[in-house]
Order: C-alpha cells, then sequence, then structure tokens
C-alpha cells in the first residue's frame, strides 16, 4: 500500500520539460590552465531580529530530537557574517561551454524535523535526494514556478525520495505541510558555479573561464543581490555582497 | 417526522463543526500536510493509525473524517427526508444537500491534487456555506414551528430586505474565502485603519482583496441593520422574526470583532476559525429570517399550503384562504 502511493509521489515529481539552453555546437569544456575563481563573503548590516522560536509539541517526535530552545533558520547572522545565501553566475556564460554532469544525487536530509542543509544547490536535471532521517512522518512540498510542483509523503522513517529539476530556477521553497517551521530552499542552475554561504559567511565559485559575468546572491527573506565582475585568466577576485535588514 | 426534523439539525450541527475543521485546516495551512487523496499517506483513510496524527495532519486528518461523517450523515437524511416528506420542494432540497456534499468531497480532494489552488479552494469554501444552508432550510422547514404555522407574516419589503441581506453575506464569505486563499489576510496589517490611513495608500490585487472585504463587512453591517430595524419596527410581536434579526445584530458585531482581533493578533488560528464559523453563523441566521419572510409569500407558502389543505381539509386551498388574509407585515385572523 505505502509502496503504491510511494510510487504515485514519484508520478507526480515529474519535472516540466527543459527550458534551459543547450549547448552550441562549438561548446567546448572549460580550459583549467586559463580558469579563474572568485572567492567572497556575505554580510549583515546591523543587527537581526531574534529567529522566531520553534514550538514542537505538536509532534513529539520532533520535541524529543532537539534540546533545549529552537529557533528559525530564516536568519543566521554570526559576527556579522550571513549564513546560507545562494551565490551563483546568474549571467555571462552564455551556452559556449560543455560541463560534466555530476551523476551522484545532492541529498536533503530531514533531521531532527530540520532540513539539512537548509539551502543547497545543484544542477538542472541533477537528482535531489530527500531522505527522511527522522521517527516521524513528513511530506515533501515543493513549490517552484518553473518546475512543476509536487507534494511527496514521506510516512515511514528511512524513506527516500527522487525528484530533478530541468529548468534552472533560484531558489525553489520546500516545506513539510506537517511540521510548519521546516523550510528549506533548493537553487537549481545550468552550470557548476553555484555556492551556499558558510557559517563565516564565505563561499567559493571556481573554474570559471575568463569574462565579464553577473553574480546574483539570494537570501530566503532578504532578495536578492548583483553585481557584474570580470575575470581574467587566472584571476582569483575578492566580492563581497552586504544584505540589510528586510524593510 | 419529530425525530427526522430533530435529525436534520443535528447534521446541521455537524455542519458547523465541518466548517469548524475546514477553518483550522486553512488557519494553520494544513491544507497538504496530508498530500493524497482520499488516501492518507497510503492508508485507507479510517485505519490511518491515530499515532501519526501530528502536526498539521491532526487538522487535516480530522477535517476528512467529520467530513466523512457528514457525508454519511447527508446520505441518511436525503432518504429519511426523501421517505417522509410529502413537499415536493423539501424532497427536492434533500436530494440537493447530498449532490452538494459529494461536489463538496470532491472539490476537497481536487484541491489538495492540485496544491490549493485558489479557485477550487474558494469554490470547496463556498460550497461549503451553500451545503449548511440547505440543511439549515431544511431543518427550518421541517420543524413544527413552520409547519403548524397559521399565520406566516407576508411582507413584501421584509422579504426584499432580507434577501438581499443573505446575499450580501454570502458575497462577502466568498471575498473572505479570496482573501484566505490568496494569501492576503495581512495584506493590509494594522486595522481599523490601512497603513495608518483611511485609504490603503498603495494597491495591489491583495491589497485589493483585503480592502474589499472590509468595505463589504461595511455592507453588510448596514443590510443587517436594515433588515433587524425593519423587523424590529413593523414585526415587533413576532418573536420568530425578532429572536433572529436580535442574534443576527449580536453575530454581527461579534463578526467584526473578530475580524479585527484576526488582524490584530497576526492571524491566529483559533482567532481566525471563530471568525469563520461565526461568518456562517451570521449568514445562517439570516437564511433562517429570510425563510420566514419567505413562509407567507407564494415561493414556500403556496406550495406548503397546498400540503397542509390537502392533508387538513381534503383538497388543495390557496395559503392565504387557510392561514387567514394578510396585511403588510400583520395578519388578521
Amino acid at each position: 500500500m505505502l509502496a503504491a502511493a510511494a510510487a504515485a509521489c514519484s508520478d507526480a515529481s515529474k519535472s516540466a520539460d527543459p527550458a534551459s539552453p543547450a549547448a552550441a555546437p562549438d561548446a567546448k569544456k572549460v580550459d583549467e590552465s586559463t580558469a579563474a575563481k572568485i572567492t567572497g563573503k556575505v554580510t549583515f548590516e546591523g543587527t537581526p531580529k531574534p529567529n522566531a522560536v520553534i514550538n514542537m509539541a505538536s509532534d513529539p517526535a520532533c520535541a524529543s530530537a532537539n534540546q533545549g530552545q529552537v529557533t528559525s533558520e530564516s536568519i543566521l547572522v554570526d559576527n556579522g557574517a550571513l549564513q546560507n545565501v545562494f551565490v551563483y553566475i546568474k549571467d555571462g556564460l552564455g551556452n559556449k561551454y560543455l560541463y560534466d554532469m555530476p551523476t551522484e544525487p545532492v541529498v536533503l536530509d530531514q533531521k531532527g524535523c530540520h532540513y539539512t542543509p537548509h539551502v543547497v544547490g545543484l544542477r538542472a536535471t541533477q537528482p535531489l535526494q530527500v531522505v527522511n532521517s527522522d521517527n516521524t512522518l513528513h511530506n515533501v512540498h515543493g513549490m517552484p514556478e518553473k518546475n512543476r510542483e509536487f507534494n511527496q509523503g514521506q510516512p515511514v522513517p528511512g524513506m527516500k525520495n527522487t525528484v530533478t529539476f530541468n529548468v534552472p530556477e533560484v531558489l525553489i521553497p520546500f516545506k513539510c505541510d506537517v511540521h510548519s517551521w521546516m523550510h528549506a530552499y533548493v537553487g537549481v542552475v545550468s552550470h557548476p558555479y553555484f555556492a551556499v554561504s558558510d557559517k563565516a559567511g564565505t563561499f567559493e565559485l571556481r573554474a570559471i573561464p575568463p569574462g565579464t559575468y553577473e553574480i546574483e546572491a539570494v537570501h530566503e527573506k532578504l532578495g536578492r543581490q548583483t553585481q557584474s565582475v570580470t575575470l581574467g585568466a587566472k584571476d582569483a577576485k575578492d566580492i563581497t555582497f552586504t544584505f540589510k535588514p528586510a524593510v | 417526522m419529530v425525530w427526522h426534523h430533530r435529525y436534520v439539525k443535528l447534521v446541521t450541527v455537524f455542519t458547523v463543526l465541518l466548517i469548524a475543521a475546514g477553518g483550522m485546516v486553512t488557519s494553520t495551512d494544513s491544507g497538504l500536510s496530508v498530500p493524497d487523496w482520499p488516501t492518507t499517506y497510503g492508508w485507507n483513510m479510517f485505519t490511518f493509525p491515530v499515532s501519526k496524527w501530528v502536526g498539521g495532519i491532526r487538522y487535516e486528518h480530522s477535517h476528512r473524517l467529520i467530513a466523512s461523517t457528514v457525508g454519511f450523515l447527508t446520505i441518511i437524511m436525503a432518504g429519511w427526508t426523501w421517505w417522509v416528506e410529502r413537499r415536493r420542494w423539501v424532497r427536492r432540497l434533500g436530494v440537493a444537500a447530498l449532490g452538494a456534499v459529494i461536489l463538496q468531497g470532491l472539490l476537497g480532494g481536487l484541491t489538495v491534487l492540485f496544491f490549493l489552488p485558489p479557485p477550487i479552494s474558494i469554490g470547496h469554501a463556498g460550497l461549503a456555506q451553500i451545503f449548511f444552508c440547505l440543511t439549515l432550510t431544511l431543518a427550518v422547514v421541517t420543524s413544527p414551528g413552520w409547519k403548524n404555522a397559521t399565520a406566516p407574516v407576508d411582507d413584501a419589503m421584509l422579504r426584499r430586505v432580507a434577501l438581499t441581506t443573505t446575499a450580501l453575506i454570502y458575497t462577502q464569505i466568498l471575498v473572505g474565502a479570496t482573501m484566505r486563499h490568496t494569501n492576503a489576510g495581512l495584506a493590509i496589517p494594522d486595522f481599523p485603519y490601512a497603513f495608518g490611513q483611511a485609504l490603503p495608500p498603495a494597491w495591489n490585487a491583495k491589497v485589493a482583496i483585503h480592502f474589499a472585504h472590509r468595505v463589504g463587512a461595511l455592507i453588510v453591517t448596514l443590510a443587517i441593520l436594515a433588515t433587524s430595524s425593519h423587523v424590529f419596527y413593523h414585526h415587533r410581536r413576532r418573536r420568530e422574526l425578532v429572536r433572529p434579526a436580535f442574534l443576527l445584530l449580536m453575530l454581527v458585531s461579534m463578526q467584526v470583532t473578530l475580524g479585527a482581533f484576526v488582524i490584530w493578533s497576526a492571524m491566529d488560528p483559533v482567532i481566525n476559525t471563530a471568525h469563520v464559523v461565526n461568518g456562517a453563523l451570521v449568514l445562517g441566521t439570516s437564511l433562517v429570517l429570510s425563510l420566514r419572510s419567505l413562509q407567507g409569500s407564494r415561493v414556500l407558502g403556496f406550495s406548503d399550503s397546498q400540503v397542509l389543505g390537502s392533508q387538513v381539509l381534503g383538497s388543495p386551498v390557496l395559503g392565504s384562504e387557510v392561514r387567514g388574509s394578510r396585511v403588510h407585515g400583520e395578519v388578521r385572523p
């Protein structure tokens, strides 16, 4: 019965038709010998409001899996460094390059009734495996705008569902409607140049071909910022994004 | 027949309970916490383990079970009504209620399977009120008070104002449902002002829907005041009209207050749900008043009196002949 339900859910997760530009006939691999990189930091200006306290009383399994006070992960700031910002090359690559496609799925785990990681990136058509590591049930509700929406039940601990997104889209919100505090954000891009800022707010984009690019940083609550970066051969540029409290 | 009437009243009460359960689903944003339908996480709905009723599932699954119960009760109600009722239009009301509850169940399932598209969810909310009105109408017209009425009011002005008020309340509920299902509940975050002003300084679709609901509240309140005033002025001795008119005033006062607290509490689920349920009660009370205003007219009263005439006198007669002549607002024996 559950297998049938899971199969039904898998059908529901089929993504929309591909819409990203195909590689040009003369597209080539990036020349590693001339490739550049971008490093950077995402900062938060001012003092953020405290994140909301999460009440997990509605599911004892969640409450027992967490010690002490649990708060929302919406805005994580440590010494001015802003975590969980998705940074990627938005424009400038065109369809001149070919990239190896990773075969391993990106894993989005549900553990302690939280999504781990909170923000994750992957390539278009690369599998995203959503795992239920909790001793309770979850529903995995992806709400893309360019890809197809889905809502999959994971009633049994240990269940795994795999979804793919054919169309680049930044960011796709995920939520668990059972546990209203559970949110995750998935960035889907057509190339390998993306990163998520860590606890120190830092990120790195490597092996970028020389050129001029529009770099975008996206935060789930604080919005989007872009800046233009020109990279010469073997350049290493350092950039900073600074977010302010949402009005 | 007495037990039949009591049973219909029971179904009506269950319907209010179902509206409350539905209100909690939307107020807690739990509509998709059970992703499949008509199954529940692959289980048969009725065998889904209680231990798994956690988080939002409690609200959504409870709503489905209460809905199933109401559906079952409605099947019996329609059959029983068909069996015992002599008035053809009342029998048809029972069948209409059954059709409405079946359609309502389908809409509920579809809105889950299609991720709560506003048109289906609003339709689900609107049909819930229609179904409630159908069961309530059945409860009213099968009551001894209705069937034994000897001098129903015949007041064309009352009929017009009461029916208009009921229609306005229903429209207002639809606007409210649109606001709920388009996440416009806090599009204007303050009350009684709008962004600190009488009128919103900036407009978009959500602000417009929200503001329309506020304007609708004002219109409905004025309509209820007009209806109640008419009753108090022209029919102050008729308890069957004065009581719902008075109740209507109390309920609409409560409704405006709850609406304010919905904003002030940033849409607390319990207050939000109370607003939904009280809205249904406002509609129901206005409907009762409308039905009683119609009883003396040819719309309902003529058919009733035909049956009464057949039963009492052995031949069809006009209601006016059975019930005495009518003048505006009062009845002369």
